[in-house]
């Protein structure tokens, strides 16, 4: 149904997350769009509500009450808006009840899998498994696998247009015989959405047909060179719609009262917002969100096509076992004790914190009370980042199995296919979100956490989504971009500062860095910033031309020793310069870690002085 | 505002206690609605379809795939004995024939002509669920299981591991602050649910697992401890299906940590009573926790005057359930509407505690859970 973005003055959204349904009112006053209230309560999903509308409507009431609006009539939304009386269109996203989770497969683990990989994380789903013909496993361990993990749909690739289709008809065998039965109720078939080897249609129909809801769409890797993914996502989210969101509790209803928008899952908006924020400044971002129970990352990086022209290349990635409350001993489990210690600013019993961790895992809506708790639970962080974007780079990679043409230049530069695509000197913003970096005391602790665990390099500007909105504006902007991103902007994001951080390793104490601006007000810094320091530079939401001359050894985007005038981005923390050098290394020795640690944190005033 | 939930764990001497059996997939349920039943009577049966193996007879006969059909000896449908052959090639006129063997057996599902992989599936796996608890079955969900109902004792644990068992209770320790050391652990705890205090080791939990316990409850536990005893870092808290000789339930946490004094006393005051325990914690949506339930005869009435979930008042007793109060009991003494500065910086709702032993903490409300009634 076409919506008329210009009518729309009055715009509610909510959000259903796994726990919490956040609601926001954004409302056209004075010539712009601003998010004006904010409600939120508990998801409804579960025993004993199992209708996730009584969470939206729970979450839509705190909206009324705050805003003097009448939004409900009864268990209805009123439209469109008549003075303080209704909202001009509802919309939701939603990740409740564990959010969309799909298998993928493909014929080969690294070519079509991980494109089939990529088309349903850049829906919004979290892919439980990549099955592919080399995956290493026997056919019943993938059958096994396949029942065991009862997914909200598969995605089957294989094969380029017109290559063989043997492989790709065994994939549909082993689903077919595993006869997969779908994790929301047990009288309809599961979704499987093919997207292989035209060839091979007729072979999966037959093979899949009667025994599943099958798809069939345009393949998603046609030529070796290429990726095509955008039928097969948006098949994903047709089938999240039709067969996974018609049969969660309550959702019938949710989709009947946000009939003009489709729900979208989650994720799916949140990549949206980024993908949104980086064309409309054209630059390369990284976006994060870690949860109580996943950590997803989003990065927005150029290259260039197969015609030599640039092009941006969206990636998503979700750690489905990397996050600060449900998931914190996965952490401790994937990261190891030491990874975690070596981040703490004070000596601390191993087994001590063990045990802390478990008991954040089993109770985890507890937020630190003491420093000491909220030392730690930022230590932790900083490893689930850490991991998180490890994952993302080995994803977001060139097109692998692909012959390229080289030229000398080329091969002195050694980037190839399958090369990962994040270059961490390109990036120009680097935005947190989720608890325990929207929520943090103290914003420097933000800019810190994320610098700890990312390392960007060179110049890079640090933000966090305020109150977790990009959801509710991802989806709006599928109707309302301009809207959208005039909220995200003003609302949503709160703009640390940037960062300065020369590539490169030197000798403590030894020179690493000069920064040279004037501020608005007139007057000049000049640091000369030394190997192993960190300065920050107080600059407020202001932007201004800095002179930046790294030492020899070190690299700040221009080359080795050379300078650069760039512009720094102020805010709420200022600019960070980090000399501590890249790859960043921490002292092994425990004293003189925790020493570095405190010296650091003293720096930039990162935690209160006892 | 929107309603603030505050989670509390059941301690409830006498209630009505509904179990909901469910099959896995279709089936056939034994009992009807008012039969009384015992933990270990099977309520509910099916059959899972069997395991799937793959022959790759193509590949084995050294023939093309769409050949296959032509040398099968069976057909899609028709059952197999293990090593029975089920494809034979035809030869030099007649001689150095090969044959191709079924690995398991089972059933012919497929043979294709795409791949030259045949399916074989092995026969269904019989499923029986038990009604868990002694009680009456009082709803049938035709095809799919019952509900169970008992009355009787309720404890929820915060965390365990190991499935469902039951057996009588025996209290191992005098106090709720002794540590359940392997010494306690006699021969006489064999197929018992033993209470102990505020530890367990790995000591313990090897005596308990040797001796043939049938479930341990304990006030708290290591984490190291854990790990020694399954071998591996739990990642995520959901559990259950673990098998190390017995069902394990913490009550309080992990950590040297004194079991609540209610709910060691309401233990002991049941000492020789059948119990059934679930160690199964599901930390996630659908929050699982685990459990004893101790069926009672004397009937009575159930103290169904429960505080409903999520209203804290003056007076009610909480736990605090993160540092730096870990573990200790109070009251509330106070419920500041207005958001503190905690020592963290972070702004928060609190509530002010009065200890057991008369002083005073002010502590975040999303760090206290409730202790029922």
């Amino acid at each position: 149904m076409a919506v008329d973005p210009n009518k729309l003055k009055v715009i509610l959204v909510t959000d259903c997350g796994s726990t919490t349904t956040k609601a926001i009112l954004i409302e056209y006053k004075n010539g712009e769009y601003r998010q004006t209230t904010r409600g939120e309560a508990p998801t409804t999903v579960e025993k004993p509500f199992e209708d996730v509308t009584k969470g939206v409507l729970n979450a839509v009431r705190e909206v009324e009450e705050l805003s003097g609006r009448k939004i409900l009539k009864g268990d209805d939304i009123m439209t469109p808006a008549e003075g303080m009386n209704g909202v001009d269109i509802y919309m939701s996203t939603s990740s409740a009840g564990g959010g969309l989770q799909m298998m993928v497969a493909g014929v080969v683990k690294t070519m079509t899998g991980e494109s089939a990989a990529r088309a349903a994380l850049g829906a919004g789903a979290i892919v439980m498994d990549v099955l592919a013909s080399n995956d290493g496993r026997l056919p019943h361990q993938r059958i096994e696998r396949i029942r065991h993990l009862r997914p909200d749909m598969i995605l089957l690739s294989g094969g380029i247009d017109g290559g063989t289709v043997t492989h790709v008809a065994e994939m549909a065998e082993l689903i077919g015989a595993a006869d997969p039965k779908p994790r929301f109720g047990t009288s309809y078939m599961l979704p499987v959405i093919y997207a292989g080897n035209k060839d091979a249609r007729e072979i999966v129909t037959k093979t899949l047909g009667e025994k599943t809801a099958l798809l069939i769409k345009d393949n998603l890797r046609p030529v070796l060179e290429r990726e095509n993914l955008k039928p097969a996502r948006d098949a994903i989210h047709d089938v999240f719609m039709e067969h996974v969101m018609a049969h969660a509790p309550g959702y019938k209803k949710l989709m009947a009262m946000a009939h003009e928008v489709p729900i979208m899952p989650t994720p799916g908006a949140v990549g949206l917002m980024i993908q949104s924020l980086a064309k409309a400044d054209d630059i390369a971002a990284v976006g994060v969100d870690i949860g109580g129970a996943t950590t997803d990352v989003f990065s927005v990086f150029y290259g260039l096509n197969e015609k030599k022209e640039r092009e941006a290349t969206f990636n998503r990635t979700v750690s489905a076992n990397l996050g600060m409350s449900y998931s914190i001993s996965n952490v401790l489990a994937e990261a190891g004790l030491e990874n975690i210690m070596r981040w703490v600013p004070f000596e601390l019993d191993e087994a001590d914190l063990r045990n802390r961790i478990r008991n954040k895992m089993i109770r985890p809506t507890t937020i630190p009370q003491s420093l000491e708790e909220l030392q730690i639970e930022q230590a932790i962080s900083r490893e689930a980042l850490r991991l998180a974007f490890k994952q993302h780079k080995e994803m977001a990679v060139g097109l692998k199995g692909v012959q390229q043409e080289r030229t000398i230049s080329d091969a002195f530069e050694q980037t190839g296919s399958g090369d990962t695509l994040i270059n961490m000197m390109d990036l120009n913003i680097l935005i947190g979100s989720g608890g325990v970096l929207s929520h943090a005391p103290r914003r420097a602790q933000s800019a810190l956490m994320m610098i700890d665990a990312f390392e960007p390099s060179g110049i890079t500007t640090m933000a966090v989504d305020s109150i977790f909105m990009a959801p509710h504006l991802g989806v709006l902007s599928t109707v309302n971009a301009p809207a959208a991103n005039e909220v995200f902007l003003k609302d949503c994001l709160v703009r640390l500062g940037s960062s300065i951080c020369p590539s490169g390793q030197g000798k403590e104490g030894q020179p690493c860095v000069t920064v040279r601006f004037t501020r608005a007000d007139g007057t000049k810094v000049d640091e000369n910033i030394k190997v192993g320091e960190m300065k920050l530079i107080p600059l407020g939401v202001e932007k201004v031309k800095a002179q930046i001359i790294p030492a020899k050894q070190f690299d700040i985007g221009a080359g080795k020793g050379k300078e650069m005038e760039v512009t720094l981005e102020g805010g709420t923390v200022g600019v960070i310069i980090d000399g501590r050098g890249r790859t960043l290394l921490l002292p092994t020795d425990k004293k003189e870690r925790i020493r570095k640690l405190n010296e650091w944190n003293k720096a930039l005033d990162i935690y209160p002085t006892k | 505002m929107a309603h603030a939930y505050t989670p509390g764990l059941k301690v409830t001497e006498k209630a009505v206690i509904k179990k909901d059996r469910r099959l896995p997939l279709k089936g056939q349920v034994l009992v009807k609605v008012g039969d009384k039943v015992t933990a270990d009577q099977v309520v509910a049966k099916t059959e899972l379809p069997g395991n799937v193996q793959t022959l790759n007879v193509a590949g084995l006969l050294g023939i093309l795939p769409e050949d296959v059909a032509g040398h099968m000896i069976k057909k899609p449908g028709d059952s197999v004995q293990k090593d029975e052959a089920v494809a034979i090639s035809k030869g030099f006129f007649g001689l150095f024939k090969s044959t191709c063997n079924s690995p398991v057996t089972g059933t012919i599902e497929s043979i294709s002509p795409i791949t030259g992989q045949v399916i074989l599936r092995e026969p269904p796996l019989p499923v029986q669920v038990r009604a868990y608890v002694d009680g009456q079955v009082v709803q049938e969900n035709p095809g799919e299981g019952v509900v169970v109902e008992t009355f009787g004792t309720f404890v929820q644990g915060i965390f365990g591991i190991g499935g469902e068992v039951h057996g009588q209770i025996k209290m191992a320790v005098g106090d709720p602050s002794k540590e359940l050391t392997p010494e306690l652990i006699t021969p006489e705890c064999k197929g018992k649910v033993v209470v102990g205090g505020s530890l367990i080791r790995i000591a313990g939990m090897k005596k308990a697992a040797e001796v043939g316990v049938s479930a341990v409850v304990v006030g708290g536990i290591n984490d190291a401890d854990l790990k020694a005893l399954l071998g591996y870092d739990i990642g995520v808290a959901i559990t259950g299906t673990e098998e190390k000789g017995f069902t394990l339930m913490v009550t309080e946490g992990f950590g040297q940590m004194n079991m609540a004094k209610k709910t060691f006393n309401l233990l002991k005051s049941k000492e020789g009573l059948k119990a059934s325990v679930n160690g199964a914690t599901q930390i996630r949506a659908g929050v699982m926790r685990p459990e004893v339930i101790i069926p009672l005869t004397d009937g009575g009435q159930a103290d169904e005057a429960q505080k409903q979930q999520g209203g804290m008042d003056i007076g009610m007793a909480i736990r605090c359930i993160r540092q730096p109060y870990f573990g200790l009991i109070g009251k509330v003494s106070g419920l500041p509407a207005e958001l503190q500065k905690l020592e963290s910086e972070s702004h928060a709702r609190v509530l002010e505690v009065t200890f057991d032993d008369g002083t005073k903490a002010i502590v975040p409300r999303a760090n206290v859970e409730l202790i029922e009634d």
